[in-house]
């Protein structure tokens, strides 16, 4: 048998392309394409009362200019609200061009298309739009008072509200010895990938039909929602998915504005049209995510198990809620983490706001939920006095599948398949040498420095449903083509689902060819998004690969005249058990299963030496069966895995300068069997870097007329390798019940509980409780002094 | 993001850049190595009509230290670019404190490329050049059609990014003196990340003789508005190195009285201030240890204890 | 402003890329990065931020790193330019930067990548033995969203090993 390659460290098969100048990204496809630039608001809240575009339409070069007066028919509506849910009291979204209002900076109002870029920003800059200003609603607390109002005709500013119990909470408060509250606030941040968003649209007006390229991380559902808006049959729109530079959540929305716009304008002008975001247009337009203000009430025993835990959140959702209430959502049912909590009551209310709308980012709203409960954990331990990583302990799950009680974002009731948080606990207290930290700080404090050590724990809900497809076809070459519909954005999915396939179906891993992202040839996937690429299509294609096997197997035991079951492939060769004689190769039974008159290749001539007489009373190819050598299969789970993990930070803060450095950062991560263990750690360094920003460094800085202070990398503090501490991880393999390769998801994890764990450690080391964060040194200074004054409230 | 239209002329003389200078004086701007000027032109912060490339120009690449020992000069031409001085074994011998702030100047990339008087030209308060010079005690040789001048760095900085050049004038170098025998000089500065503009920074130089402060001068980024020198000779005159502890909190407190910092929303006014008075007492401290001739910081490029480059 | 639309000032150029020389008409007000990618095609040079912080840019200028956002391709005639596909334009034959890049998994979505094999490329010919830390210094003036960096400061040591190895054979 040949090394199963599922669980080895394969470096990576896109690198060599990506590294040399190859790679293809969305601006990279029609180079010479007429571009598109947009007029975009100035103002938070406004309504527009005149748009003058002359200005714009005498420079040369200009090719179209368009406004909300231009959209056609349904392209003139509102975008979709893409994902309902009951809570959503007041779905409001926004237009592909405004209509009559803005709501936020960015909202785009006008279209230019020209023959460059350049020109398409020279012309937008010569658009005179009249405003009558509004009064403008930034951050929770001015939308949660309400004195002023997003959208007209709404009371409030509440998009969608929503309690979940488990248990009678009263009671359990009641019941317990000791109640804590805790009031606590994550600010907003935004998944930046170094690529923008990006679409590059064609009308071909002989065909009637659409062909869109663009770095979305559904093209199923941009494909789907541009057929729906342009009024098209599907089977005139295309969309393909190229390389992608970075997502993180933010590519997952659709359509956005620019690329209904860009869509239409193609069609209109019967040309190709490109629009390519620029920085400041991915800060001011794109989505944010994070800002809640957060109240829990815990109550717990002496011994700090937890009886009653209460908990009520604000989410500022932004100008719109395109995207449903995935995060707040999230938020919510992640809350109990790895615990055993007895009663639980969530309630939230997600809030409209004159910002940037907020959509999921990598983790997508369960950093929230891990900086409530993790926070909570250490303020039981400091009211005990005991340790941090005891009480959670005492707190654990133990048993597996525990049920949360909780309705998730899936629609089903979530789930713990699989851990053991006893064990990751005990792993990462060795990586990160929790019991001898005492020791380390004493020495640190004779030499005149100040550190700390933090926890955080966590359960994410991975590879949600619904569904996932593979499709696989083996050449007559022996070349294996893999299709998912999946997009792929730095994933690694043409090493690890080449991984999946090649140990299935037995062929060197050379052979396979991972294609993604194209409505082409896989019209059917949901999206790469919530952990569940590897878990979703890695799966779909494991059990698309053994029909192919199967069938392999069926063609080449009639040929070979042997039981199927006595068949193996390998290395490309099918042949019988312990006889390698008799055997034939994987290309063979390709050329077999497709009696094609035509010996167009070497290898369809060679297969001529397998070919049976047919019986002459059966047809060639056998009622039921297709041509080829070809399968699809579909992958669709109960319900989401659950994966999880542990972070620890030691931190040293300074006494003078409260500068904050992270000494070690170290991961316990439990996502089951790794595909790839050299992608997952990948992963987690990329999260953990996510969150070491979020905690730390990154903040959508608004004033409070609306504006975003901060919208460029000189002020939006990105970190770079200099601030990202070196991160230590070892990993735990629990297998999930729920899926064939018992695998969960991996993508988001290392973001999740990052800002808590340090959050945790920045107050071991200061001994001030920390209730927000992003912490930047500043802050720290002056809650210092605060807390030396006594002034608790102030100090957060 | 892209540039307003706009016309690069590329002149190879000083005498060609002048004319043209003086001809596109209204709305026309000298360009080097861009690396402030061309993200705001990207931004469409400004749109000047005409753009003066004097990369080309001969004559203005010149990088050199000439003089008599105690008296000696660091020309920087106007094409010099921060690598080149910053790599000059030449320079780091006269003037250590200016390779030590360009180090502090983003990051190579940006480096390689933007020019040393470029960053003279900008004048931005956060900038760690036009304070060196101002410290060093440096001057800028200005040229136009209409003749020569020479400005001292108080003379050239009148504002936040504002010099009191005329819109036809070029800056054709920039002369730092060499520390005098017998002084130390250290920069430091705690910035949010790697080669971002320092929340605060301090410039020193300290006139030791023997083991005695004879003066003390001071410079400060990000917290004045313009590059201003501080001059604490009277306070620490007299004092023995070995009483830096002492005389450290006096100079702390005479710096943080005299910086006006603002407020934005990577730190207060109240913080930059604080932290300022840090920086000062470290830099301080470490040069009345230092005992090389020229105060180069041989244990460390850093203040306090630390062995690293540190960040806030 | 409204002038000059229209009248779009241009001008004839000469410029050496991958030690190719190309004659092209260009507006003056053309970003070398602009250049790069939709006159010649080279499209390995990314456009990240056009502000010159991130760094995905990032070609070498007469063999040092430069971001090619912060230069008019007008500016850039007299000088060699060399992109990443002049440090090596061969998947089946990548450089030692490139090659280190894949043994230490350096990158993902590989966008901000190609302004790291430049950096890097011309780095490790000024510090061929570069220890951890002066590792994560040369590598941090360009932002990398997706890798955290640790693969990334590993990947400049490996690729001084590879030049080291490379020199000695």
């Amino acid at each position: 048998m040949t090394t199963r390659l599922f669980g080895q460290k394969i470096t990576r098969r896109e690198d060599p392309r990506l590294l040399t100048g190859h790679g293809r990204y969305v601006d990279d496809v029609s180079g010479s394409a007429i571009a598109a630039a947009f007029v975009r608001s100035p103002h938070a809240h406004a309504d527009i009362l005149d748009i003058d575009v002359t200005g714009a339409l005498d420079v040369a070069g200009v090719i179209a200019v368009w406004t909300h007066e231009d959209l056609p028919g349904h392209a003139a509506e509102r975008l979709p609200m893409l994902i309902p849910n009951p809570s959503i009291v007041a779905p409001h979204t926004g237009y592909a061009l405004a209509k009559d209002h803005v709501n936020f900076v960015g909202e785009p109002i006008v279209m230019v298309v020209a023959e460059n870029r350049y020109i398409a920003e020279d012309a937008a800059n010569l658009i005179d739009v009249e405003y009558n200003f509004c009064d403008p609603v930034v951050g929770v607390e001015q939308a949660r008072e309400g004195s002023r109002i997003v959208h007209e005709g709404m009371e409030d500013n509440v998009a969608a509200h929503i309690v979940q119990n488990v248990g009678d909470v009263d009671s359990g408060l009641d019941s317990a010895p000791h109640v804590l509250e805790l009031d606590l606030e994550f600010e907003r941040s935004a998944c930046m990938p170094m690529e923008g968003k990006g679409v590059v649209a064609t009308w071909d007006p002989g065909e009637g039909s659409l062909e869109v390229y663009s770095s979305t991380q559904t093209s199923t559902g941009l494909r789907a929602v541009l057929a729906a808006k342009l009024e098209i049959p599907l089977t005139k729109v295309e969309v393909i998915t190229p390389d992608v530079g970075g997502a993180f959540g933010v590519k997952i929305n659709h359509p956005w504005p620019e690329e209904l716009a860009v869509a239409c304008a193609a069609r209109a002008l019967e040309a190709t049209v490109k629009w390519t975001e620029d920085r400041r247009e991915h800060f001011i337009s794109s989505a944010h995510e994070r800002a809640q203000t957060q109240w829990v009430k815990v109550g717990f025993d002496d011994e700090g198990r937890i009886h009653g835990l209460d908990v009520k959140f604000w989410h500022d959702n932004g100008a719109y809620l395109p995207y449903g209430v995935i995060v707040p959502l999230n938020t919510s049912t992640h809350i109990m983490g790895p615990y055993v909590i007895p009663s639980f009551r969530v309630e939230y209310w997600s809030l409209y706001t004159n910002t940037v709308m907020v959509t999921p980012y990598r983790g997508a709203g369960r950093a929230h939920a891990v900086f409530m409960m993790e926070r909570t954990m250490d303020a039981i331990a400091a009211e005990l006095g005991l340790d941090r990583a005891e009480v959670r302990l005492r707190n654990f799950v133990r048993e597996f599948p525990h049920p949360m009680g909780l309705r998730m974002q899936d629609g089903a009731e979530g789930c713990i398949d699989s851990g053991d948080f006893v064990t990751s606990l005990d792993k990462l207290k060795a990586l990160v040498g929790w019991d001898e930290f005492e020791s380390y700080r004493e020495q640190a404090r004779s030499e005149g420095r100040q550190v700390g050590i933090g926890l955080a724990c966590y359960i994410e809900s991975t590879g949600a449903g619904p569904y996932e497809g593979g499709h696989i076809e083996v050449e007559s070459s022996g070349r294996v083509n893999v299709w998912t519909g999946l997009t792929t954005h730095g994933q690694a999915h043409a090493t690890v689902f080449a991984q999946i396939v090649a140990d299935e179906l037995g062929v060197p891993i050379d052979s396979v060819q991972v294609n993604t992202g194209d409505t082409r040839k896989l019209p059917y996937s949901v999206g790469t998004w919530g952990s569940r690429g590897a878990v979703m299509a890695g799966n779909a294609l494991h059990l698309t690969a053994k029909k192919v096997r199967e069938k392999a197997l069926r063609i080449a035991g009639e040929s070979l005249e042997a039981d199927p079951d006595d068949l193996e492939i390998v290395e490309g060769l099918v042949q019988v058990k312990g006889d390698v004689s008799a055997s034939m190769p994987l290309a063979a039974v390709s050329v077999l299963s497709n009696p094609l008159r035509y010996a167009f290749d070497e290898s369809a001539r060679a297969a001529t030496a397998f070919a049976r007489e047919s019986p002459a009373d059966e047809p060639s190819i056998k009622p039921g069966e297709q041509p080829g050598l070809e399968e699809q299969e579909f992958f669709s789970p109960l319900r989401s895995t659950v994966a999880n993990g542990m972070h620890a930070a030691i931190v040293e803060t300074d006494p003078e300068t409260a500068d904050i450095k992270i000494l070690r950062y170290c991961v316990i991560h439990d996502c089951g069997p790794m595909v790839n263990p050299l992608v997952v750690e990948g992963q987690v360094h990329g999260g953990v870097a996510q969150g070491v920003g979020g905690a730390l460094y990154e903040k959508m800085a608004y004033d409070t007329d609306g504006q975003l202070l901060n919208a460029s990398f000189m002020d939006f503090l990105m970190p770079f390798a200099s601030e990202i501490p070196h991160i230590e991880t070892d990993h735990l393999e629990t297998p999930s019940p729920l899926n064939p390769l018992g695998i969960k998801g991996a993508g988001e994890a290392g973001t999740i509980p990052t800002a808590s764990a340090i959050a945790s450690a920045i107050e071991d080391a200061e001994g001030i409780p920390i209730r927000s964060m992003p912490l930047d040194p500043s802050t720290l200074w002056h809650m210092r002094a605060a807390h030396a004054e006594g002034d608790v409230a102030r100090s957060h | 993001m892209k540039p307003s239209p706009l016309r690069i002329h590329r002149p190879t003389t000083i005498d060609e850049t002048l004319d043209l200078l003086s001809e596109h004086a209204a709305s026309g701007k000298v360009l080097a190595g861009g690396q402030s000027l061309v993200p705001v032109l990207n931004m469409r912060l400004a749109a000047p009509s005409d753009l003066i490339d004097i990369t080309a120009v001969s004559g203005l690449d010149e990088l050199s230290v000439a003089g008599a020992e105690g008296r000696a000069e660091i020309t920087v031409g106007a094409t010099v670019t921060h690598r080149q001085v910053e790599r000059s074994e030449e320079v780091a011998v006269a003037n250590p404190i200016l390779g030590e702030a360009l180090s502090f100047v983003a990051h190579p990339a940006i480096r390689n490329r933007g020019t040393t008087v470029g960053s003279i030209a900008h004048a931005d308060p956060n900038g760690e050049i036009p304070m060196i010079l101002a410290l060093t005690g440096g001057r800028v040789e200005v040229r136009s059609t209409r003749g020569q001048r020479t400005l001292s760095a108080e003379e050239l900085n009148i504002g936040p990014l504002e010099t009191s050049l005329e819109s036809d004038e070029l800056i054709t170098r920039a002369t730092f003196p060499a520390l005098p025998a017998g002084s130390r000089a250290g920069f430091d500065e705690l910035a949010r990340r790697s080669g971002d503009y320092g929340l605060a920074g301090v410039g020193m130089i300290l006139d030791v003789e023997g083991a005695t402060v004879k003066g003390l001068h001071c410079g400060f980024i990000s917290v004045t508005d313009v590059p201003e020198v501080l001059n604490l000779g009277e306070a620490v005159s007299g004092a023995h190195l070995r009483d830096a502890s002492e005389v450290a909190d006096t100079v702390v407190d005479a710096v943080r009285d005299f910086i006006d910092p603002g407020g934005d929303i990577h730190a207060t006014a109240d913080y930059r201030r604080h932290l300022t008075g840090v920086i000062t007492s470290r830099l301080f401290r470490r040069l009345c240890r230092t005992d090389s001739a020229q105060g180069r910081n041989t244990d460390s490029r850093m203040t306090g204890t630390d062995t690293e480059r540190r960040r806030v | 402003m409204t002038e000059a639309i229209g009248t779009e000032p241009t001008s004839t150029i000469r410029l050496t890329v991958n030690d190719t020389l190309h004659a092209l008409e260009v507006p003056d007000r053309k970003l070398l990065s602009d250049v790069l990618r939709q006159d010649l095609g080279l499209t390995g040079t990314h456009v990240g931020c056009e502000h010159g912080v991130c760094g995905s840019c990032t070609v070498q200028l007469d063999g040092e790193p430069v971001r090619s956002c912060l230069m008019f391709a007008v500016t850039a005639q007299g000088h060699e330019v060399k992109t990443v596909e002049g440090v090596g334009n061969d998947p089946e034959n990548p450089s030692d930067v490139q090659q280190a890049f894949i043994d230490c998994h350096g990158l993902q979505c590989g966008f901000c990548t190609p302004g790291f094999v430049t950096t890097i490329d011309a780095y490790i010919d000024e510090n061929p033995k570069p220890t951890e830390e002066e590792a994560r210094e040369a590598v941090s003036g360009n932002l990398c969203r997706c890798t955290g960096y640790q693969n990334i400061v590993a990947a400049v040591q490996r690729a001084a090993e590879l030049r080291a190895e490379g020199a000695r054979q």
